[in-house]
């Protein structure tokens, strides 16, 4: 018969996790102010910027502007606080 | 995610590769119905077209048009579960299911808890008998880890430390140096797709103590205290910070074999210069371990012979963003001083000055770019007058500061190694006795 050994588990304890919601969408981006967020990879400012592009061609009605913040890998407060106070939405990107 | 409990609907691009650790890392942070949209990989080096291309085509992991996605995840109304997003207790338990060994050895490779070769099962006698190394309580809270800056930490006790030592075969005596390696804070598994890993360098008297090899095969697998304190400081840190899995909490895109245990002592005795926890200001009668993160290249030489001076400066303009960690045996240590280098000082300011490059080689580097280029856009020194430099213009790589030496070796040879590795900081053994 086998011998039953009694282990301990080898994880660290995970925080709680508080469940968020997402923000109200609006119907349409006609008339809305998106914030491109650079996030500061290599070649993510010339994705942002054809993005920017895509939407003057194809979505003239939505407003587009770039923004970076201070550092990669790091929140920046106030660049969030801007995007809040001044923007409709967000796209965040690109890595690698 | 902060922007849309700011009330602005986001959306995350990313590249195709990273779906499943974009997707863990919403769920970890309550909020699983995140909207993401994806593009291949990879973005980096491809030219305008290119981009654009990767914009007017399709997210590669839901098959639909890429533009269609990310207007969609704009405006598409929310429903209820994107509203009350997603709240759960991830703690873990102290024991695991009583079972036999051989279902237990196939349990934690199951789990991804171990480096894939054979463990020392943590039976409730084994971690006691650990825990009996340090005078610290069992549930007292060592420290806090995480894969990544962009994942949550993870909290551990002094008795989850202990189980990951027993895991890696490590005898109680070595017990209070991985304590104060988990104590660091700095993990062993990064999740970062340069796979990057740590080095540990262990100083003062728990060397002579625990028995650990600072001569001949110091960094190879030739002494049982550095190979487990080593493999300890692995395991704890994928165990105790969430996971190392590939795809998951691992990008590391060619792996490190440096990984599985990386772990030395500093040959002090043999020299000629001050042991690196007396550089970081702990006196030289303490015991002490300090940590190295990246471990991205290696180099290596013999000598000093004639022509070091070339060698080394090819060498140091070889790794553009991770400065150098210089392992030497005592033969190179005390050719150097015949050269003038009487202070490790004196070598590693000769390192800094003569890491050079041209401005539009240190500048072309995907993680000088990255990491970099934002604090010189920001006016933050000495990135900001390297980024000032004119293309052709030399540019110095590193500062005096980011440059380590350390002895060890045998005196076999007269090797060094140059490993691409950035200090991290310098723990009390003696602290977590």
């Amino acid at each position: 018969m086998t011998e039953l050994l009694t282990v301990h588990d080898p994880r660290g304890y995970p925080p709680s996790v508080v469940g968020k919601r997402l923000a109200q969408r609006p119907e349409s981006l006609d008339g809305k102010t998106l914030y491109l967020v650079d996030c500061l990879f290599d070649n993510s400012e010339n994705f942002m910027r054809e993005l920017a592009d895509w939407f003057g061609k194809n979505l003239p009605s939505v407003r587009t502007r770039l923004i970076q913040p201070r550092q990669s890998w790091v929140d920046d407060a106030d660049m969030r606080a801007k995007v809040a106070r001044e923007g409709d939405g967000a796209i965040l990107g690109v890595g690698l | 995610m902060l922007l849309e409990e700011a009330g602005i609907p986001s959306v995350a691009v990313h590249t195709d590769v990273f779906a499943g650790v974009a997707r863990a890392t919403a769920t970890a942070n309550g909020i699983p119905r995140t909207r993401q949209a994806f593009v291949p990989q990879p973005v980096v080096d491809l030219s305008r077209a290119e981009l654009r291309a990767y914009i007017e085509g399709n997210d590669p992991t839901s098959g639909r048009p890429f533009m269609r996605e990310v207007i969609e995840a704009l405006t598409c109304p929310l429903d209820a579960d994107d509203l009350t997003g997603l709240s759960f207790d991830r703690s873990t338990p102290r024991l695991l299911t009583p079972d036999g060994e051989a279902n237990l050895q196939r349990l934690f490779i199951e789990n991804h808890w171990t480096d894939y070769l054979p463990i020392v099962l943590p039976t409730e006698e084994r971690v006691a008998a650990m825990l009996k190394g340090t005078s610290h309580p069992p549930d007292e809270i060592v420290g806090r880890m995480r894969p990544t800056s962009f994942r949550e930490f993870w909290e551990y006790t002094v008795e989850k430390v202990a189980v990951n030592a027993v895991m890696a075969g490590a005898r109680p005596e070595y017990f209070p140096v991985i304590l104060a390696l988990a104590a660091s804070g700095s993990t062993a598994k990064s999740s970062s797709t340069t796979s990057m890993t740590n080095m540990a360098v262990v100083n003062g008297p728990i060397r002579h103590e625990i028995g650990m090899n600072s001569g001949i095969g110091a960094l190879g697998p030739y002494n049982h205290a550095n190979v487990t304190i080593g493999r300890a400081y692995a395991l704890l840190s994928q165990n105790l910070q969430g996971g190392s899995v590939p795809g998951e909490t691992y990008m590391g895109t060619l792996g490190n074999g440096l990984a599985y245990s990386a772990c030395f002592a500093e040959n002090e005795e043999k020299s000629p210069w001050e042991p690196l926890h007396v550089e970081k200001g702990l006196p030289a009668g303490e015991s002490a371990v300090s940590v190295f993160f990246g471990l991205r290249y290696v180099h290596e030489g013999y000598g000093p012979r004639e022509t070091w001076q070339e060698k080394m400066r090819r060498c140091l303009s070889s790794g553009a963003h991770f400065p150098p960690l210089l392992v030497m045996d005592p033969i190179v240590a005390r050719l150097f001083v015949e050269r003038g280098m009487t202070t490790k000082e004196r070598l590693i300011d000769w390192c800094a000055a003569n890491a050079r490059l041209p401005a539009r080689e240190y500048w072309d580097d995907q993680w000088v770019q990255t990491l970099l280029r934002p604090l010189a856009v920001a006016g933050v020194e000495p990135y900001a007058s390297r980024l000032k430099a004119a293309p052709d213009e030399i540019v110095q790589m590193f500062e005096p500061k980011e440059i380590n030496l350390v002895v060890a070796g045998g005196g076999a040879q007269g090797a060094w190694k140059m490993f691409g590795a950035r200090y991290e900081r310098t723990i009390s053994i003696d602290a977590w006795r």
